[in-house]
């Protein structure tokens, strides 16, 4: 079996690489291979609640809760983490100009804890939610199920810390000494900005995650009320970590919208300044705001407004990006491939969900919106709208430089449009769901709120719509692999000059690779 | 390269909405944490999977809540497993129950009627079907 067409070579040789684009390619594949794994239970979810009532499609709660917990892992922590450090892994020292990662081989062992941590939460299919709030998930929830996650969460995340920690020395100690700081490409800046977020972030939950353990063990009870704990004491721990993460999903794919945009607007980009600036501002300013998740839990009016302040505050440092990304945009003669329409389509729905954050975040407002639909609109509107575009971009980006061969742009043209036609159906509703009150996480709702089943059925058909337009993408990246036409290494869209990566610095086995 | 005038108004911009949204969000959310001195207290218990009520007289009612028109309410908000939200969608009362804490919450029904009571934090098994109802009855009906 031959896994890079261009180029064939046995698939061990690819496993057993330590080369940075071996490891990047391991990444990506791992990463959209967990991403379909997920996608097929949003499927299943969202096939559920198309009719109120009980066993529509699942037969019973326990069954449901387990599925939409092992969807939220999937697509966090299998899908957008791996192919951020996929793309990363490739780009990265290519934008720093070395040979490879600064530790290669502590980067394949990142990579190797994917896979192990992600068998722990499948085969463990716990029911604990993505939050896992304690005291349920530690004195409710089932067996073994909620110990592998806990282990399989200590595995990735100790895989992230070690790959934040390659991409912090790589940018910093290996970058060509011609090269400045400043100057490192954007994509390579936000990488930059998420690892070091991570170090500081991932300790955090780290600790909890044993404390939890110790506490299911009955050693300890840090979080459990029922034996002196303070399961608030969780919550801070937990979102102190998986707020700044918000902004770890986020802004890799912000990065690759600045690798793409500029290049297809063909025009230098608008500021590279003002771009390195909005990432560490989200990068500081995004430890500054988890308790807004935890408004409803009987915080004090000033802690409340402190975190109000914090996280209106990352606001503007978003606004710079969208403003930068349409700034390079003006008056640049646009080639609408697939990447930059994707990328496009990422900047308006970034745009509305930030937008939605705003109000989420003012006080009153949260009292209506959390713990609603709304809030499962909101954040995927983020996951699948900026994230999952920006992703879908880079990929097809990336599609020549890893294959060799061009996809199919009629193809992609139906995928964007089947996307965000989805994308904006299911998640605008899921926002009018949750203003009509429909909490998130229900197996069921009741049949007579006749509102609640008629936006529900937009929503599961919305996404439906998302779910064929992922078939289209499965099926074109597995045929145009094969079938594609070669691409042109220099510049696969003909968009003029010299606007692609050198294939050189693929060869895993030919020494040192230039730039 | 570099930053413009026109990144400076759009920045400036953003933050002038901003500061709106954050002090009207502060007025409004001082008026509605401003509980009324003579709201009476009903002490709600969250468990898995009910509501249950206690007024200040010492009635107990599980899953349905009556409450009287114009009267003003402060529930004391108890679980005594795992964390839930009671929460009624119409009145806009939404406070989290959490073990080994007490939260406030308050309302004051203008209108007759009755109106969907339900968790909005994930409990477990019957999470989707912790629902009740508040009934707000005239007050010289009775």
């Amino acid at each position: 079996m031959v896994l890079e067409l261009q180029k064939p070579r046995p698939v061990w040789q690819i496993m057993f690489s330590t080369h940075h684009t071996d490891v990047g390619y391991l990444y990506t594949i791992t990463g959209l291979t967990f991403l379909f794994m997920g996608g097929v239970l949003a499927m299943i979810i969202r096939t559920h609640l198309f009719f109120p009532g009980e066993g529509v499609l699942i037969s019973d709660s326990a069954t449901f809760n387990r599925i939409f917990t092992v969807h939220g892992l999937t697509m966090l922590f299998l899908f957008a983490l791996p192919v951020a450090n996929g793309i990363g892994n490739y780009l990265v020292p290519i934008m720093v100009r070395y040979k490879d990662m600064a530790y290669p081989k502590l980067n394949a062992i990142a990579f190797w804890m994917n896979p192990v941590g992600g068998a722990l939460l499948w085969l463990g299919f716990a029911d604990t939610t993505w939050v896992s709030y304690a005291p349920y998930s530690i004195i409710r929830a089932p067996g073994p199920a909620a110990d592998m996650f806990i282990f399989g969460m200590k595995i990735l995340g100790i895989s992230s810390i070690l790959s934040s920690i390659n991409f912090v020395v790589t940018i910093l100690k290996c970058k060509h000494p011609d090269l400045p700081l400043r100057r490192v490409p954007l994509f390579a800046w936000s990488m930059f900005t998420v690892s070091l977020m991570t170090i500081v972030a991932m300790p955090t939950y780290a600790a909890a995650l044993i404390m939890m353990l110790t506490d299911r063990l009955g050693i300890s009870a840090f979080f459990n009320p029922f034996a002196g704990g303070d399961p608030i004491a969780y919550l801070h721990l937990f979102w102190f970590t998986f707020h700044p993460e918000v902004y770890i999903f986020l802004l890799p794919s912000i990065g690759m919208m600045y690798e793409i945009i500029p290049r297809f607007s063909r025009k230098p980009l608008y500021s590279q300044a003002s771009g390195v600036f909005a990432f560490v501002m989200l990068g500081i300013i995004g430890f500054a705001s988890w308790g807004h998740h935890m408004y409803s839990t009987g915080m004090d009016f000033t802690t409340k407004v402190v975190f109000m302040i914090g996280t209106l505050a990352a606001v503007p440092a978003s606004g710079m990006h969208v403003f930068n990304f349409l700034a390079t945009m003006w008056g640049g003669r646009i080639r609408f491939a697939a990447p930059m329409k994707f990328a496009v389509g990422g900047i308006a729905l970034f745009f509305s969900a930030g937008a939605g954050g705003v109000l989420n975040s003012a006080m009153p407002l949260d009292f209506i919106t959390h713990g609603t639909y709304w809030v499962v609109g909101h954040m995927h509107l983020f996951l699948v709208g900026t994230i999952g575009f920006g992703f879908v971009a880079m990929i097809y980006y990336m599609f020549p430089y890893i294959t060799g061969r061009m996809y199919s742009e009629r193809w992609a043209s139906v995928h964007f449009v089947a996307m965000f036609w989805g994308t904006v159906q299911t998640f605008f509703t899921q926002h009018l769901l949750g203003l009509e009150g429909m909490p998130r996480r229900v197996y069921d709702y009741p049949p007579e709120f006749t509102s609640w089943t008629q936006l529900n059925q937009i929503a599961t058909i919305g996404a439906w719509i998302i779910g064929a337009s992922f078939a289209v993408f499965l099926a074109s990246l597995i045929y145009y692999a094969a079938k594609g036409k070669p691409a042109n290494m220099n510049d696969p869209w003909e968009l003029g000059g010299k606007y692609y990566y050198p294939v050189e610095a693929k060869n895993p086995h030919g020494g040192h690779s230039g730039y | 390269m570099g930053h413009d005038t026109a990144e400076w108004v759009f920045v400036a911009i953003v933050i002038a909405v901003l500061c709106y949204v954050g002090v009207d969000s502060w007025i409004v959310q001082k008026a509605v944490e401003d509980v009324p001195a003579n709201a009476e207290v009903i002490k709600v218990t969250g468990q898995q999977w009910y509501w249950s009520f206690e007024h200040a007289d010492g009635t107990k009612e599980i899953s349905t809540l009556h409450v009287k028109k114009g009267h003003a309410y402060v529930f004391e908000i108890y679980s005594r497993d795992v964390m839930h939200s009671f929460n009624i969608p119409d009145w806009v009362v939404f406070e989290d129950a959490v073990p080994g804490h007490v939260n406030h919450a308050w309302f004051a029904p203008d209108t007759v009627g009755t109106y969907p009571i339900q968790c909005r934090e994930y409990c477990g098994l019957l999470h989707y079907n912790m629902r009740g109802s508040l009934v707000v009855e005239d007050d010289n009906a009775t």
